[in-house]
């Protein structure tokens, strides 16, 4: 392979700036959608487990709708469809009022869609606190909102720290799609460096290093977080 | 106290409870017994609306468990119940236990629900266990807790719900001493037990249950005389 290796070229401008700002991008739009993503998630998913027929049938609904529809499906939907569904202004005003329409629209799909499987996660939490301790929390006189903001998601939350922290790690690495939409996050960034200039393996290269960087600054900080809530004498909680 | 009318509930097609009839006054210790399957633990669960049934009435202190317009969880908070898993919260510690339902439903301040949970355990012996978690303790100890959490309440009756048949043999007498020390002071007790040397020493009934049909509801002299019918017979004469 005669290929001219060129790793300087990154630290020159303008490419130095489009890298910095594309990493920017990225941890943006992945903590905006997790902020979306964990709250409607964790709401969606605490629906799913109550007595109430309405609210679990909205929660399969959401579940599934989200769940099923390939992610860059639904980025075009938001981006392309959904504006065209509203009234003429809302229209115009999602597609050019807002400051960062492309930004925002990743965020609400990215946010969407991880809901939709943070939910499950929420669930599983939450099902898996055993029927006794809902007993036990009812006949004490707590309210259906008291039994789970006191007993059952403290629990159940920290039962689901691993498989959240892979749809955390899973949020960044999909925030990549929104460079289908317009938005120059670090895929976007590195892809317009490589048609610069040529350069696509160190590029690449170093956009997988900040991926993984990332990355692992984010399961570092979920173990830290996992450690902090173990509950003492409790060994399925890998406490100490 | 406790009156319950010809309470029928189905699971399906599956009958648990058959027009149960029984009731239980102030001050009276009542122990329930049977096989397992029997509905024993269907019918305690009633008398607090952990359990919803079909047919019949239950009513507390003169208000309809059963009543769709009865606050569930205001009536729960006057009944003490303690279950076989025990169903301390494992995310908090011993006195947080005693102390949260103290503060979310009776709305005592922090001072006051943690003398009274002290004084509790005290009470059951564990004051020096207060700041450790759950999972630290032994079984035994674990439904004295629970015991000391139900009493915190000030409840009217206390429920148990096979108290002991978790428990280690060695373990079961810490448990009934404090049940036994309860039963003397003359706080109303619905028990689901099958330890009959309980029942012998402080019940003023004994019901024992059959295939979801209350079979014997007498006094503990004739139940444990001879005034027992078959079916009770040949399940005493298997457990005792």
């Amino acid at each position: 392979m005669n290929y001219n290796w060129n790793w300087p070229v990154l630290i020159t401008d303008p490419y130095f700036g489009w890298i910095v700002s594309g990493l920017g991008w990225t941890i943006a739009v992945a903590s905006a959608s997790w902020v979306i993503a964990f709250f409607l998630g964790s709401l969606i998913g605490i629906m799913r487990t109550t007595e109430n027929r309405i609210l679990l049938g909205i929660g399969t609904v959401y579940v599934e709708i989200f769940r099923n529809v390939p992610l860059l499906v639904q980025m075009f939907l938001w981006y392309f469809v959904f504006p065209e569904l509203l009234p003429e202004s809302a229209g115009n005003w999602v597609k050019r009022g807002i400051p960062l329409p492309e930004f925002w629209t990743a965020v609400v799909c990215l946010g969407t869609y991880t809901a939709s499987r943070v939910a499950e996660q929420v669930r599983a939490g939450i099902t898996s606190v055993s029927i006794g301790q809902r007993y036990a929390a009812k006949a004490m006189g707590l309210k259906p909102f008291q039994v789970y903001r006191y007993v059952l998601l403290p629990v159940g939350y920290r039962l689901i720290i691993p498989p959240m922290t892979s749809e955390f790690l899973g949020i960044f690495k999909n925030s990549s799609l929104a460079l289908t939409i317009g938005v120059l996050e670090l895929t976007a960034q590195t892809r317009q460096i490589e048609e610069y200039t040529f350069q696509g393996f160190e590029a690449f290269t170093t956009a997988t290093v900040l991926y993984i960087l990332v990355t692992f600054i984010v399961m570092t900080i979920m173990q830290i977080v996992e450690k902090r809530v173990a509950i003492p004498g409790m060994v399925s909680l890998r406490a100490k | 106290m406790i009156e319950m009318e010809k309470v029928s509930k189905w699971y399906g097609e599956f009958r648990v409870l058959d027009d149960c009839t029984t009731r239980v006054d102030k001050g009276e210790v009542v122990v329930v017994c049977g096989p397992s399957g029997s509905g024993k633990s269907t019918l305690i669960k009633c008398v607090n609306g952990l359990e919803p049934f079909q047919q019949g009435t239950v009513t507390v202190n003169g208000v309809s468990v059963g009543d769709s317009d009865t606050d569930l969880p205001k009536l729960r908070s006057h009944i003490g119940m303690v279950f076989q898993n025990f169903e301390l919260f494992p995310h908090i510690n011993i006195i947080q236990n005693i102390q949260l339902a103290q503060e979310k439903v009776l709305s005592r301040s922090a001072d006051e629900s943690h003398k009274r949970g002290m004084e509790l355990l005290e009470r059951v012996g564990l004051k020096d266990q207060a700041d450790k978690f759950p999972a630290q303790l032994s079984g035994g100890q674990q439904q004295r807790v629970a015991i000391a959490r139900g009493l915190a309440m000030d409840p009217i009756a206390m429920l148990f719900d096979e108290p002991t048949s978790a428990l280690d043999p060695e373990m079961i007498n810490e448990v009934l001493d404090v049940m036994v020390e309860l039963a003397q002071e003359g706080m109303t007790m619905m028990v689901v037990t099958h330890e009959m040397g309980f029942a012998r020493k402080v019940a003023d009934r004994v019901i024992f249950m059959d295939e979801g049909r209350i079979e014997e509801d007498c006094t503990t002299e004739e139940f444990f005389g001879t005034k027992r019918g078959e079916r009770a017979e040949v399940f005493l004469s298997k457990i005792i």
